[in-house]
């Protein structure tokens, strides 16, 4: 099938609003479009594909070329994006080599592989010159993998799963275990194969999430010999998995991050999926190594090659929550205090600055675990609060109900100053419903607001109408669909945790910001300053 | 010494003013004597005294009630020259912009300039073609003046809608369209593309559309939406239902089942923008000159200056410049930037 094809698909995808719509759309395509095609365009939709066809670089480099600077400068500044752009206004080379047909999807990513980088730079001003500004549009973003069509990876699988008629839990099982073009997967799918066996291959295995708990309904059916209670860390949520002499760490979406860590990759010698809290162990005032906090931890996120000098100061750690399986037998069916028995003997030989054990809580009454949340609180960022899981629970995929909670701690609350104002989508499109709201700071010596974060819940309908009516009779100046109001309306946030950004003007981003209360009572220089931040962000 | 052309087509309280013969090209306010290119709000307003256009616009504008009992209206068929006194000599060429839509050419003393309005190259089954007229000025607007606005065919466009339908065959596709000339156009196209089932109209385009008919446009069957219970909800499934804009999502659309906000617009070109509007189909569809049809436009007039109205002034205003065409921007009271479309 033709690019065209494809270009046609993710135009479709990209202006549908609705879930259920993208899927009809989507699975038509892949429905229609035969091997490896169909493939690719998973892959292109679905986050997989693993290499840039071209670089960003080049496409700034041949408009450069092409194209006066300073009508370039103001499409881009219009248009506000590069890809788009360049796929808009394109000057057409002088004598352009006519293709009669645009290659196909697979064609294209075949051809940017095998070229050098002379050939990548032809082959993309061939196929520029052929395509229309959509075609144009989907060759650039899928060249350089940036394309945001507003399709989850969850409604991707849940495509395939409608198509297969399985629960979309067993495409997620598979998903990790197979790659792009994916043409086991569709051979299962139109039903000209078993389903593809991935039991030997070192892969992602979907984890197991847990409810906040509702206090009302939930705590009065505790008790210690149904359900038993751990502390919930605060880092990242990984999988350990080794087999044949293999190691990966994934995060909790399933992305390999295993090159950030490769201190403890390198303890893997084992098989077995180990589910688990990552976080680091740096050495206190006196020496001693101790469990670091999420802040301690951040500077190891997201580094492609940490340096020797990181994991020194810095060494991973795994605190262990769970086996899902070892020396190739799945433990999922079993129940979760028959897994913390194999849990418990596989850390016990593990080496004890990499992993240890997640303590299971001395508790037996409801009160018991209302003061443990209290010391989770008291824990400076440690620990987020509690987890309690039944003791019987099976190990599946996803969200299940009354199996795992979570008790959080109490979030923190500031009082910060609305700044920005943005529309919402859907029933909320005609209502200004998200926020951004800033602390009083210093910057460049002057006493200002910098932006801390943004929320859009956390109000009732009746509050989103009075605030929609204020931000209307606030306006300061429109940026695109941002509009800035008067600095005058204090929100209190309510927030779980606060970390060190370089990202945010303020130098610190929010975790899972809220509006707990409007203070239309409260005068905008009363709003919390950002030292207040910095006091909760830990050590 | 020559005649400089601003000596008599001045800017006067923000439009313009053809001196000798004491009339305003398009006015916003109420004026004795105007000269109207078009029946769009942004160019046709009510309370002038006498008014100038072709038959069309005359009509349009009695359609809309910009024209009482106290304006007396001369209607000027394309090409008819008219002594607009004080010397001058006006008379209209078409502009492929609308229905009736019409350049402005002023002669005066050997001098020729020419209003352009609003105007479109690509094909119209609805109106009349543009047609270059050589002179010394010629103003153009600058509303999609940016080397991004490259509008493609709208039969392409046209295919991208019925293509949705086909995949999604429960839909309803509630179209936004102005309801003058973007409605019409767009319709036409679908019959022309073979598009055989009934329209449903919105009460807000009637009247217009009527109107193209009487100028023997042939729309084939459509229907008003009012003439039918609200709670006939699947009646509109798999057709196209036309709107203006401001109702895609409003509640009047709530009667239809499964809805996909539609709309025919040039802006519907820059996705962000497509997507701020909250439409779920856009049609790229402009009733203005694109960006090489402006430049294009330009030289073909072989015009030594070129004024530009509104729109993207600044670059149109440098490109022209480097095209050794002197350019420059006047920036017109009520002429709001994105008033087209």
């Amino acid at each position: 099938m033709s690019f065209a094809d494809f270009s046609d698909l993710l135009d479709d995808l990209y202006f549908t609003n609705s879930n259920l719509s993208k899927q009809a759309i989507f699975a038509d395509y892949l429905r229609r479009t035969p091997d490896p095609d169909r493939g690719w365009a998973l892959a292109a939709i679905g986050g997989t594909l693993s290499f840039d066809l071209f670089k960003r670089n080049l496409v700034k480099s041949l408009m450069e070329e092409r194209m006066d600077p300073y009508l370039f400068q103001l499409s881009r500044h219009y248009v506000g994006e590069m890809s788009e752009t360049v796929a808009l206004a394109w000057p057409q080379s002088e004598e352009p080599t006519r293709l009669n047909r645009l290659p196909d999807l697979h064609e294209v990513i075949e051809e940017f592989k095998v070229r050098d980088r002379a050939g990548i730079r032809d082959y993309l001003i061939r196929l520029l010159d052929n395509m229309s500004p959509p075609q144009r549009w989907a060759l650039l973003k899928l060249g350089t993998r940036g394309l945001r069509i507003g399709m989850s990876a969850r409604t991707v699988k849940k495509t395939l799963a409608d198509m297969a008629g399985v629960d979309v839990g067993v495409v997620e099982e598979l998903w990790h275990g197979l790659s792009p073009p994916y043409e086991s997967l569709f051979a299962w799918i139109d039903g000209q194969a078993d389903m593809p066996d991935i039991s030997n291959v070192l892969t992602y295995s979907p984890v197991m999430l847990s409810h906040p708990i509702d206090e009302d309904k939930d705590l009065g059916g505790l008790a210690p010999d149904t359900h038993a209670a751990e502390w919930k860390w605060d880092g990242i949520r990984v999988q350990v998995a080794g087999m044949g002499g293999e190691a990966r760490i994934y995060s909790r979406t399933g992305d390999d991050i295993s090159h950030s860590f490769p201190d403890l990759a390198a303890t893997v010698n084992w098989d077995a999926v180990i589910d688990g809290e990552l976080l680091v162990r740096p050495a206190n005032e006196s020496g001693e190594r101790e469990i670091g906090s999420f802040n301690d931890l951040q500077q190891r996120l997201g580094k492609k090659k940490p340096s020797a000098k990181l994991m020194r100061d810095k060494p991973a750690h795994l605190i262990a929550y769970d086996i899902i399986s070892e020396d190739g037998v799945s433990f999922r069916d079993q129940t979760l205090d028959e897994r913390r028995e194999r849990l418990t003997a596989f850390i016990e030989k593990r080496n004890p600055d990499y992993y240890s054990l997640s303590d299971r809580l001395d508790w037996s009454t409801v009160d018991d675990l209302r003061e443990l949340r209290e010391e989770a609180a008291a824990s400076e960022g440690l620990k987020e609060g509690l987890m309690i899981k039944r003791r019987d629970s099976v190990y599946v995929a996803g969200r299940p109900k009354h199996a795992w909670y979570k008790w959080k701690r109490e979030p923190f609350l500031l009082d910060a100053v609305l700044m920005y104002a943005q529309r919402g989508t859907g029933k909320r499109s005609s209502y200004y419903s998200d926020y951004t709201f800033g602390l009083w700071g210093e910057k460049n010596g002057e006493e200002t607001l910098l932006p801390i974060g943004k929320a859009y819940f956390g109000f009732t309908d009746e509050e989103l109408a009075q605030l929609d009516k204020w931000i209307r009779n606030h306006k300061v100046a429109r940026y695109g669909p941002v509009q800035e109001v008067d600095k005058e309306l204090v929100f209190e946030v309510a927030f779980d945790s606060a970390h060190v950004s370089p990202r945010h003007k303020s130098g610190y981003a929010l975790r899972f910001p809220r509006i707990s209360r409007i203070r239309w009572d409260k005068p905008a220089h009363e709003a919390d300053r950002i030292p207040a931040l910095e006091a909760l962000v830990g050590k | 010494m020559a005649l400089d052309p601003e000596d008599w087509m001045a800017v006067r309280d923000g439009q313009f003013y053809c001196v000798p013969a004491d009339t305003y090209v398009d006015p916003m306010t109420p004026v004795d004597r105007a000269v109207i290119t078009h029946g769009h709000a942004d160019h046709a307003r009510k309370g002038h005294g006498r008014v100038w256009a072709t038959p069309e616009t005359v009509d349009i504008m009695r359609t809309r009630y910009y024209i009482s009992e106290e304006t007396e209206a001369t209607k000027l068929r394309y090409h008819e020259r008219h002594d607009l006194g004080g010397g001058v000599t006006l008379w209209f060429a078409s502009a492929g912009h609308i229905l009736g839509s019409a350049q402005a050419v002023f002669e005066y003393q050997g001098q020729r300039i020419v209003a352009a309005g609003d105007f479109k190259r690509h094909p119209d089954p609805t109106c009349e073609p543009f047609e270059v007229v050589p002179c010394d000025v010629f103003i153009t607007e600058a509303t999609f003046a940016l080397p991004v606005f490259q509008h493609p065919p709208l039969e392409a466009e046209v295919e991208k809608l019925l293509r949705t339908m086909a995949t999604l065959p429960d839909a309803t596709i509630i179209l936004g369209v102005y309801a003058l000339g973007k409605c019409q156009r767009v319709m036409k196209t679908l019959r022309l593309a073979g598009y055989d089932k009934p329209f449903y109209l919105h009460g807000a385009l009637r009247r217009l559309t009527e109107l193209y008919e009487n100028y023997g446009q042939d729309f084939g069957e459509w229907r008003m939406v009012s003439d039918f219970p609200r709670s006939d909800k699947d009646r509109y499934r798999n057709h196209i239902v036309l709107c203006p804009p401001a109702q895609v999502n409003d509640r009047w659309s709530r009667r239809f089942a499964d809805p996909i906000p539609a709309a025919a617009s040039g802006w519907m070109q820059i996705r962000a923008r497509a997507r701020q509007k909250r439409v779920e189909l856009g049609m790229v569809c402009s009733d203005h000159a694109d960006w090489n049809d402006l430049i294009r436009t330009c030289k073909e007039t072989e015009a030594g200056m070129v004024w530009i109205t509104h729109g993207r002034v600044e670059a149109l205003e440098y490109a022209l410049r480097q095209e050794g065409i002197p350019a420059k921007g006047l920036h017109l009271i009520g002429m709001e930037e994105e008033a087209g479309d």
